[in-house]
C-alpha cells in the first residue's frame, strides 16, 4: 500500500475540490423548487400591482402567504448564493479574491435574507 | 486577428491548440447559456428590490408610496421590465437545464430551437406582464 491515508478517509477528502456533488444537488434541488414558487410569487405580485399598501399587508399578512414568500426569498437567495459561487469560481483565479467574494456573497445573501424575513414578521403582526 | 496563437500555421503556437471561444461564430446555444448566466446575476441583484418592496409594505403608506414614486419612472419602469424578462427567461432556461439533467434536450437541432424559443417566450413574458397592468387587469387582489 503506498498511501497511508485509509480508503474513509480518502473518500471523505473528496480530492482537491474538498466537495463533492453537494452543491451541484443543491443547486438543482432549490431550482426545483422555485419554479412553483415563482409562479406564485409573479400571481402575488401582480395581483397587488397598481393596489394600496392595506391590500398588500392583508395579503402577505395571511398565513400561508406569509410563509409561501418567506419560501420565496431563501430558496431565491440560496440558490443565488450557489449560483453566484459558480460564477466567481469560473472569473476569478486567485484564493485571495475568490475567499473575499465568497464571504461577501455569504454576508449580502444573510443580510437580504435576514431583514426581508423581518420585514415579513412585521407584516404578519398587521 | 493575425497574432491569434488559434491561427493555424502560426510559428509562436509551436503545437496544435484546440480551438476556443472566440473562434466560433456565436450559435443561439451559446446565446442562451451566457444569458442564463448574465439574468441569474441579474436577478440575485433584483432580490434586494424585493426587499426593498417587503420593507416598504411593513412601513406603511409612507414606504409604500416611497417605493411608488421611484419604480413609477422612466428607469425604474425599465428596471422592473428587466427583472421581469430576466424572471422569465431564467426560469425557462433553467427548465431546459432541468431537463438537460435529466439527459433530454441534447440533440443539435433541438438544442438550436428550444434556445430561440426561451429568447421569444421570455419577452413575451415579459411583456405581457406589462401589458396586464397597463390594461388594468393587474391587482386583482384587491
Amino acid at each position: 500500500m503506498s498511501s497511508l491515508q485509509t480508503p474513509l478517509h480518502r473518500v471523505k477528502g473528496l480530492g482537491a475540490s474538498h466537495s463533492g456533488t453537494g452543491h451541484f444537488w443543491r443547486e438543482r434541488i432549490t431550482a426545483a423548487a422555485l419554479v412553483p414558487l415563482s409562479l406564485w410569487f409573479l400571481y402575488a405580485v401582480l395581483g397587488l400591482a397598481g393596489t394600496n399598501v392595506v391590500t398588500a399587508l392583508r395579503f402577505l399578512a395571511m398565513p400561508w402567504n406569509t410563509l409561501l414568500m418567506a419560501a420565496f426569498v431563501v430558496t431565491s437567495l440560496y440558490h443565488a448564493a450557489l449560483g453566484l459561487q459558480v460564477v466567481i469560481d469560473d472569473y476569478v483565479h486567485t484564493a485571495g479574491s475568490k475567499i473575499m467574494l465568497f464571504l461577501l456573497v455569504r454576508f449580502c445573501v444573510i443580510a437580504a435574507g435576514s431583514t426581508c424575513l423581518f420585514a415579513l414578521l412585521r407584516i404578519a403582526a398587521f | 486577428m493575425a497574432d491569434n496563437p488559434q491561427t493555424p500555421g502560426n510559428p509562436a503556437a509551436g503545437r496544435p491548440l484546440s480551438p476556443h471561444l472566440t473562434i466560433y461564430r456565436w450559435p443561439a446555444t451559446m446565446m442562451t447559456s451566457i444569458t442564463h448566466r448574465i439574468t441569474g446575476v441579474g436577478l440575485a441583484v433584483g432580490i434586494l428590490i424585493l426587499a426593498w418592496w417587503l420593507i416598504a409594505i411593513s412601513t406603511g403608506p409612507d414606504g409604500w408610496n416611497a417605493f411608488h414614486a421611484v419604480m413609477n419612472t422612466p428607469p425604474g419602469l425599465l428596471v422592473l421590465f428587466g427583472i421581469a424578462w430576466a424572471l422569465g427567461y431564467h426560469l425557462l432556461s433553467g427548465l431546459r437545464h432541468l431537463a438537460w439533467d435529466l439527459g433530454y434536450g441534447f440533440d443539435k437541432t433541438v438544442a438550436e430551437r428550444n434556445s430561440i424559443l426561451v429568447f421569444g417566450l421570455s419577452f413575451l413574458i415579459a411583456a405581457g406582464i406589462f401589458v396586464l397592468v397597463w390594461t388594468g387587469h393587474a391587482g386583482y387582489l384587491q
